[in-house]
């Protein structure tokens, strides 16, 4: 393919504003898919993405696109994740292409996420191209939102195509904006290869397919091709293009084009994304900048609710680790739970990913514990460690200073909201750092936010305050000193080693307070009064009683319809089995969770 | 064979009371009629299928009085001529205080009934009010009366416990009331809000669980210290007062159900009759309600009672009784001694344990 005929691009919109239906659009004026085979939100192909409305894995299709001025051009849509979580895949998708559509709502304008990722483009060196979408929507304002873009952003926005991707309104604007207007990618097909691989995917008959976009040289199946960050040395099997709905097999991908390479790697995690693939006898002198092992940033337990599962568990995530390099887990133990895993995401919304698809696609009952994030502990013999998990937060007095992870993070909303939103980041130890008006309703409220008070039930808690209209966006800043300790609760008692966590001792009161209410509302009465304490260093800071049972009989013993009875204390001994028994006190497994979100 | 017993429903009612969930329907003249023709048939059918003695019967409802002393001495003298009732201990109709008369007592007295069951529930009129009933303290002194004038002295009468802002002055008024009439069985049930009763659509705040336990354990205290013997867990008697007829579906034995809702334990398998009177009136066959009389059920329903769940009994009624009473023996032992009383022959709930029954019960299944 001639190079100067190739545009590589993406799409940035934020949740609903449209990325995955315009997709969809592209997709059907190429006539990429056949009618029948067309369903919704066709890049979206896991049930979770379609239903939540995101972008989870990047995908990326080569489409055929025979523009006004005759020419006959290939396009690489890159459809990117559009969340924080996944900032880093979003860069690497970003790196892949020349240009990006940004897509925004004309009638709900620029939200947090969009700017985030229209800022990563720009870093990037992308030409953005402006889209309106939803014009066909009665409260569609294009005027005001062109201005938001040209004021906020500071792109020019005046011509920019009005669309609405649900009707099929002047979708070709768009296709011929990006043939005008994307720069083909450059690019030495005989220099050593140089490419960046912005995605992977576990196949089980072929192996990992990379996902990749050549940046200099050529690759043919039959090269040994080395991973520059990881080291480890493949010989391919198959490249080509990847088209809708299949992989199109090619003698060569070319500098300047994105498609797959197969080479029968077992793990995703020897093709990380990010990294840049060399061929081992003509290796480029150096990698493609931008590679960075991706960390977790939150960790929990996860445990199966049934012991007897531990092993389905562990298989299930081996299975979502295929797919998956940023999960991390390694087993553990728990008094309370028993045998389980320590998990390790990106963020939020990964966990959230990772307990769904093991409850959904794996069908396990499983329980997790708090999250926690990672803490640095400098001990007064000047040892340093980092702690993920709460169980083994050290002895106070040994500790000499603790860190926490603080973020920048940037709130955006219709200023009707500011002091709701204020409010709930002061709660939440936040440092207000700036306010600016996006336009003349809509502000941008940056605050320092510790990530352990993010982590919790933050974006429930703020769009509850916002009528769920604003977005919010953060991104790691660097550890900072804090005055933290390690909360336990115990049950007659006794410590219950899952439920304790780190906070920060000012919040601890209050936490332990309301951790203490609602385990007394989740604990059933039992035939015996179980106390319910939060103590730190053996200090019992709040305490709440679940009083013995009184009162569970059937009194009325009619006309001998003793098969309701009998079904009745069977439900009873059912619902025995579901229960914990944590020493003598039995807990049902919905405590566990319902500890991870007070904030009601 | 052992003896059964034999339970008609009577499913008429002039009114529903807001609580009850137990089916019933206006008693029109014909419907009665019809009624009292698909009973004598069913006692006919069964007649053929089960040769057996009749120990008890039980009239309940519904509003049994409805059909009239004519409609009981019917099905009873169906019974008669069908079954062998010889033997027959006692026989109870479920009456209610406001609408009977002597010449009912009288006439159902000729018939064979020797016991009485009337829903005194309270002896104060706010709280009868409450319960949507319309008859008075009053009303009940004037059933008893007549009933004991027949010659019926066998009564027993209902109380309801944890009614709304229920004090214990009120319950005492009610447990005296009782004590004075001298009425030999007392029934004592806590209230439930039961599914689809106009109750359980109204925002009745109903006293808080430990507030009815307190209730409960006072009832048993007063009436008690009046000479009734707490032998189940909502019922008392004065000495060898008990009711027959429960005592045969606690001790888990057998029972023949006749009519709409009615449900039978025969030979290991449990039937009953859908809740429809038209239904059972055009013939409708019995509903399988699967096996019965198996060992969790034995225990299930002897630890209901005071004396409790006896080893001798298990051994007799079970092949392996003595060993699957052992086992519920261990569970039971750590059980704290304020809810179960055991010994090597018997396991029984305390009075305390009676509250929390179906916690005890399925901690021994």
């Amino acid at each position: 393919m001639d190079q100067s005929k190739i545009r590589n691009f993406s799409i940035i919109a934020h949740i609903d504003h449209g990325k995955s239906t315009l997709a969809d659009r592209i997709l059907e004026l190429t006539e990429s898919v056949a009618i029948r085979d067309m369903e919704d939100q066709i890049l979206d192909n896991m049930d979770l993405e379609r239903e939540r409305g995101i972008t989870i894995k990047a995908h990326a299709v080569a489409l055929n696109y025979k523009a006004d001025d005759g020419e006959e051009y290939l396009f690489n849509l890159i459809d990117t994740p559009g969340h924080v979580d996944f900032n880093y895949e979003v860069s690497r998708s970003l790196a892949a292409c020349e240009g990006a559509i940004l897509v925004v709502d004309a009638s709900q304008g620029i939200e947090a996420q969009t700017l985030a990722n229209t800022y990563l483009a720009v870093d990037a060196g992308l030409e953005v191209l402006p889209v309106l979408n939803k014009i066909d929507l009665p409260s569609a304002d294009p005027q005001r939102v062109a201005n938001e873009i040209e004021d906020i952003i500071g792109l020019p926005a005046q011509d920019a195509p009005q669309i609405s991707a649900k009707t099929g309104i002047n979708i070709k604007a768009v296709l011929e904006k990006i043939a005008a207007e994307v720069p083909p990618p450059e690019g030495d097909p005989d220099a050593p290869l140089q490419a960046l691989i912005f995605d992977s995917y576990y196949d089980s008959y072929r192996g990992v397919i990379a996902y990749v976009r050549i940046k200099e040289g050529t690759v043919h199946p039959g090269d040994t091709i080395k991973m520059m960050a990881v080291g480890s040395e493949f010989d391919v099997v198959e490249c080509g293009l990847l088209r809708a709905t299949s992989l199109e097999p090619k003698d060569s991908l070319k500098a300047g084009e994105v498609g797959y390479i197969t080479a029968s790697i077992k793990n995703v995690r020897d093709a990380r994304v990010g990294d840049t693939i060399t061929l081992k006898n003509n290796p480029a002198k150096q990698a493609l900048p931008g590679y960075r092992a991706v960390q977790p940033m939150v960790f929990c337990g996860i445990y199966p609710a049934d012991g007897a599962h531990y092993s389905d568990l562990r298989d299930a995530l081996e299975k979502l680790q295929l797919n998956d390099a940023a999960l991390t887990f390694e087993a553990e133990t728990s008094v309370a739970l028993g045998f389980g895993f320590r998990c390790g995401f990106l963020g939020l919304l990964h966990m959230e990913i990772i307990q769904e698809r093991l409850e959904r696609e794996h069908n396990l009952d499983i329980i997790t514990t708090a999250p926690s994030v990672i803490y640095h502990i400098t001990k007064t013999n000047g040892e340093k460690i980092s702690i993920d998990n709460p169980t083994n937060y050290p002895d106070p007095a040994n500790i000499a200073f603790a860190e926490e992870p603080i973020t920048n993070a940037h709130i955006y909303s219709p200023n009707e909201y500011v002091g709701n939103i204020m409010e709930l980041c002061q709660e939440r130890r936040g440092v207000f750092k700036d306010m600016k008006y996006l336009d003349t309703t809509r502000v941008d409220i940056h605050y320092e936010l510790p990530l352990n008070e993010i982590i919790y039930d933050f974006f429930d808690a703020l769009k509850s305050r916002t009528k769920g209209y604003a977005s919010f966006d953060y991104e790691l800043m660097g550890y900072e000193r804090s005055n933290l300790v390690k909360l336990d609760i115990m049950l007659n008692g006794e410590i219950v080693d899952a439920l304790s966590f780190i906070i920060h001792a000012d919040k601890a009161y209050s936490r332990a307070r309301k951790m203490a209410e609602k385990l007394k509302e989740k604990i059933p009465r039992q035939l015996f009064e179980v106390p319910v304490q939060a103590c730190i260093g053996g200090k019992i800071i709040a305490r709440e009683t679940v009083k013995a049972l009184r009162k569970d009989v059937l009194a009325k013993c009619y006309g001998g319809d003793i098969t309701r009875k009998k079904k009745l204390l069977e439900k009873q001994k059912e619902g025995k089995k579901r229960m914990r028994q944590l020493g003598t006190v039995e807990v049902p497994q919905e405590a566990f969770m319902s500890v991870l979100k007070l904030d009601e | 064979m052992d003896a059964i017993g034999m339970y008609i429903h009577v499913p008429f009612c002039l009114g529903k009371c807001p609580y009850c969930d137990f089916y019933s329907v206006y008693p029109d003249e014909n419907l009665v009629k019809e009624y009292l023709g698909a009973v004598k048939t069913r006692i006919r059918e069964y007649s053929l299928i089960y040769k057996r003695g009749i120990k008890t019967v039980y009239f309940g409802g519904g509003t049994p009085n409805l059909i009239g002393h004519k409609g009981i001495s019917e099905i009873l003298n169906e019974i008669k001529e069908n079954f062998n009732t010889e033997n027959t201990e006692e026989i109870t109709v479920e009456c209610n205080p406001n609408s009977v008369t002597e010449e009912f007592f009288t006439e159902v007295k000729k018939a064979g009934v020797n016991r009485i069951s009337m829903g005194l529930q309270s002896a104060n009129s706010g709280e009868l009010k409450f319960l949507g009933r319309k008859h008075s303290a009053e009303n009940v002194l004037n059933a008893v009366s007549f009933a004991k004038k027949a010659g019926i002295e066998n009564i027993s009468l209902d109380l309801m416990i944890g009614l709304e802002n229920q004090t214990k002055e009120m319950l005492l008024n009610s447990v005296e009331f009782c004590a004075l009439l001298d009425i030999p069985h007392i029934s004592s049930y806590i209230l439930k809000i039961e599914e689809n009763t106009p109750f359980a659509k109204r925002n009745i705040v109903l006293p808080d669980e430990d507030a009815s336990a307190e209730l409960y354990l006072f009832v048993s205290k007063e009436l008690e210290k009046r000479g009734y013997n707490q032998y189940e867990i909502s019922n008392y008697s004065k000495e060898g007062m008990e009711s027959r007829h429960n005592l045969v579906y606690w001790q888990g034995k057998e029972y023949l159900g006749i009519g709409p809702g009615a449900h039978s334990f025969m030979e290991n398998k449990r039937f009953y009759y859908e809740r429809d009177l038209k239904a059972f009136i055009e013939g409708a066959a019995i509903v399988d309600d699967g096996e019965g009389g198996d060992f969790e059920e034995f225990l299930m329903l002897n630890l209901r009672l005071k004396r409790g769940l006896i080893k001798k009994e298990c051994a007799e009624k079970f092949i392996d009784g003595e060993i699957l009473f052992n086992e519920a023996l261990k569970k039971a032992k750590k059980i704290p001694d304020m809810y179960i009383e055991t010994d090597s022959e018997r396991i029984a709930i305390t009075k305390e344990g009676f509250l929390i029954s179906n916690t005890i019960i399925s901690m021994l299944i």
